[in-house]
C-alpha cells in the first residue's frame, strides 16, 4: 500500500528537530489550519541576514509537525533572501510523498508560518494560495 | 427508542440499494466501509431515480403555472411536504418549511423570530454540546439585539448538566436551543423533559434534529417543541433540501426571512403584504427535485421502519463501543453503551493525532471523520483538540465495525 506515513514523516514526527521556543526572537509567528486545528509556531533569530537559530512549537497531525521539523532543518543557516525564495515545491520534494489537497494544507502550514513571520501573512498567503 | 420485537433489518439487501457502496474497490484495496453518515448519508437508488425521473418527466417551476408540467411539479413538491409532515407528525403540512439544510432552518428562526421577539437583555440559552450551526446564528442575533447568551454545561461523560439548565431557566430565557442528539458524542438528550421545563419558564424551544430525524421516530406534537430543524442529506435524501418545522401560531406571526417571489400576497411600490404559510418563508424558486427526493427517502426509511433503524444502529454502536473499549491506547468519549445513545462513536488513540488515524483508515478504504466536528465548545469542555468519529446507518454491518477495529490496529502499528 502506498502510504503517506513513510519513514521521513514518522521519523520527524517521533523525533522532531528544533522543537521549542526562542525568547527573545527576531521573528515569531504562529497560525492554525482551521480545517483540522493543526497549530505551528516558528521563532527565528537572525545574524548577518542569516537564520542563526530556529525553533518550532505547536500541535497537530504527524504531517504538519513532521513538515515543520523538516523545514527548520532545511532553512537553518539560510540567508533571509534564500528563505524568501524557498518554494513549497522544494519543501514538498523533501517530504517526498504525494498528498491530497487537504493534507497539503497540513504539510505547508509551517512554510506559511515561516514566510508570514519574515514578510507578513498577506504575501505568504498569496505565495502559497494554491496550497 | 422503545425496544420492540420486530425482525432485524436485512442489511445485505439494504446495502445492495446503495450504488456508491457497491462500486468495485480500487486495485489492492478492500471494499469501501462508509462510517461518516453523521456528516452526510449515502443515497439509495430509489432516491437517485426520483431525482432523474423528476427532471425527465415533471420539471417546471411550481405555483402559478397553468400548464400541465407546472401543475405536476407543484403537486410533487406539495406531496413531498405532506410526507415530511407525516414523518414528524406535524399537525399541518404548512408547518413544514422547505429550506436548504438545518443551518438555514436555524438561521431562519434566529433572523425572523429572533428579529421580531428579542430585545436588549433577553437571554438565549443553548448548550455546550451544540453544533456551531446552533450557536453562531444565536450569537449573531444576540449581538445585534444586545441580548445575552448562556449555555448548559456538559458533564465529564458527555451529557447535559441539568442543574446548569435549571439555573439558566430561573433567569427566564426567551429562547432555548437544544440538539436532540450530539453529532460528536451520540448522546441522546432528554429533550421532552427539557422542552416541558423550558415552556414552564416561558421560553420558546428550538430542537436541532439533524442527528435524530434520520435515525429515530420524531413526533413534534408529543415533544411539543416550537421549532425543529433537520437536513435531508443526512437521512438518505439529496443535498440542498432541509426542513424547518414550526408551530403554526408562531410561524403565522413571524416576518419573512428573505424577500422575493412566492412569499408575497400583494406588492405595490409602497408596501407588500406577506403570503400565508409556508410560502412566506420560501422566497424564490425552491429546490423542487430535491424535495421530491427527500419524500422518496422518507418512503424508504418508512419501508424499513424507524424503530428497526434505531435498533440496528444501537446494536452496531454497542458492538463498536465494546470492541473499542478493549483496545489498549483507545479512549472513548461520551456516555456508555447501556445509555440511550445514537450510532455515533468518538474516540482518540494515544500518540496518534485523530487526522492521522483517519488518514490511515482511509488508506484501508474506511471513511471516518476527524477533527472538532463543528463542536469546538464541546471539544474544549472535554479537554480534547479533536477526535476520530465513526457513525453508523442502515447500510452498515458488524463487519464494518471489525474493519474499523483492524484499521485502528494498523494505525497503531504505523506509529508504534
Amino acid at each position: 500500500m502506498d502510504s503517506i506515513y513513510r519513514e521521513i514523516i514518522l521519523e520527524h514526527s517521533k523525533n522532531p528537530s528544533n522543537r521549542g521556543k526562542l525568547d527573545p526572537a527576531d521573528f515569531s509567528y504562529e497560525d492554525t489550519n482551521p480545517l483540522c486545528g493543526d497549530e505551528v509556531r516558528i521563532d527565528i533569530r537572525v545574524k548577518d541576514d542569516h537564520v542563526s537559530e530556529i525553533m518550532f512549537s505547536g500541535q497537530g497531525c504527524a504531517i504538519s509537525q513532521a513538515s515543520a521539523s523538516l523545514l527548520t532543518e532545511l532553512v537553518d543557516g539560510m540567508s533571509l533572501d534564500d528563505v524568501k525564495n524557498f518554494s513549497k515545491e522544494e519543501l514538498l520534494e523533501e517530504i517526498g510523498i504525494s498528498l491530497s489537497p487537504a493534507r497539503l494544507k497540513c504539510a505547508l502550514l509551517s512554510l506559511k508560518v515561516l514566510k508570514a513571520g519574515i514578510y507578513g501573512i498577506d504575501r505568504a498567503n498569496e505565495e502559497l494560495e494554491d496550497a | 427508542m422503545i425496544a420492540t420485537h420486530s425482525a432485524p433489518i436485512d442489511t445485505a439487501s439494504i446495502k445492495a440499494d446503495f450504488p456508491i457502496l457497491n462500486q468495485p474497490a480500487p486495485a489492492g484495496k478492500q471494499p469501501l466501509v462508509f462510517l461518516d453518515t453523521a456528516a452526510s448519508s449515502q443515497k439509495p437508488q430509489a432516491v437517485i431515480d426520483a431525482l432523474v425521473e423528476y427532471y425527465r418527466q415533471e420539471n417546471a417551476n411550481i405555483h402559478r403555472g397553468v400548464y400541465d408540467l407546472s401543475e405536476k411539479a407543484t403537486a410533487a413538491y406539495e406531496d413531498a411536504r405532506r410526507k415530511v409532515a407525516t414523518f414528524i407528525n406535524a399537525r399541518k403540512p404548512r408547518e413544514c418549511i422547505f429550506v436548504r439544510n438545518t443551518t438555514e432552518a436555524i438561521n431562519l428562526v434566529a433572523r425572523s423570530w429572533g428579529g421580531a421577539n428579542l430585545s436588549a437583555g433577553d437571554l438565549i440559552v443553548f448548550t455546550e454540546m451544540e453544533h456551531h450551526s446552533n450557536i453562531v446564528p444565536w450569537q449573531i442575533i444576540a449581538q445585534e439585539k444586545g441580548a445575552r447568551t448562556g449555555y448548559v454545561h456538559l458533564t465529564p461523560d458527555g451529557r447535559l448538566d441539568q442543574a446548569t439548565f435549571d439555573t439558566l431557566l430561573e433567569q427566564g430565557p426567551k429562547l432555548v436551543a437544544i440538539t436532540h442528539v450530539s453529532n460528536s458524542l451520540g448522546t441522546v438528550n432528554p429533550i421532552q423533559e427539557m422542552i416541558a421545563k423550558a415552556h414552564a419558564a416561558g421560553a420558546v424551544v428550538l430542537v436541532d434534529a439533524a442527528q435524530s430525524a434520520p435515525h429515530v421516530s420524531i413526533d413534534v406534537q408529543a415533544l411539543d417543541c416550537d421549532f425543529l430543524a433537520f437536513s435531508g442529506h443526512k437521512m438518505l435524501g439529496p443535498m440542498g433540501i432541509g426542513v424547518l418545522y414550526g408551530k403554526h401560531e408562531l410561524l403565522q406571526n413571524m416576518p419573512p426571512y428573505q424577500g422575493g417571489g412566492s412569499m408575497i400576497r400583494k406588492v405595490t411600490m409602497e408596501q407588500t403584504t406577506w403570503a400565508d404559510l409556508p410560502a412566506r418563508f420560501e422566497a424564490g424558486t425552491p429546490s423542487v427535485g430535491d424535495a421530491v427526493g427527500l419524500g422518496v427517502a422518507i418512503d424508504y426509511l418508512n419501508g424499513i421502519g424507524l424503530d428497526r433503524v434505531w435498533e440496528h444502529e444501537h446494536a452496531l454502536v454497542t458492538t463498536a463501543i465494546s470492541k473499542l473499549s478493549e483496545m489498549p491506547g483507545v479512549t472513548l468519549l461520551g456516555p456508555g453503551p447501556e445509555e440511550n445513545r445514537a450510532g455515533v462513536v468518538s474516540f482518540t488513540v494515544d500518540g496518534i493525532h485523530p487526522h492521522d488515524v483517519a488518514a490511515i483508515l482511509d488508506e484501508h478504504n474506511i471513511a471516518v471523520r476527524a477533527g472538532h466536528h463543528c463542536t469546538q465548545p464541546l471539544m474544549q469542555a472535554l479537554g480534547v483538540v479533536a477526535t476520530t468519529r465513526a457513525s453508523f446507518y442502515v447500510y452498515n454491518t458488524p463487519e464494518d465495525v471489525d474493519r474499523l477495529i483492524e484499521g485502528i490496529e494498523a494505525a497503531q502499528q504505523v506509529f508504534r
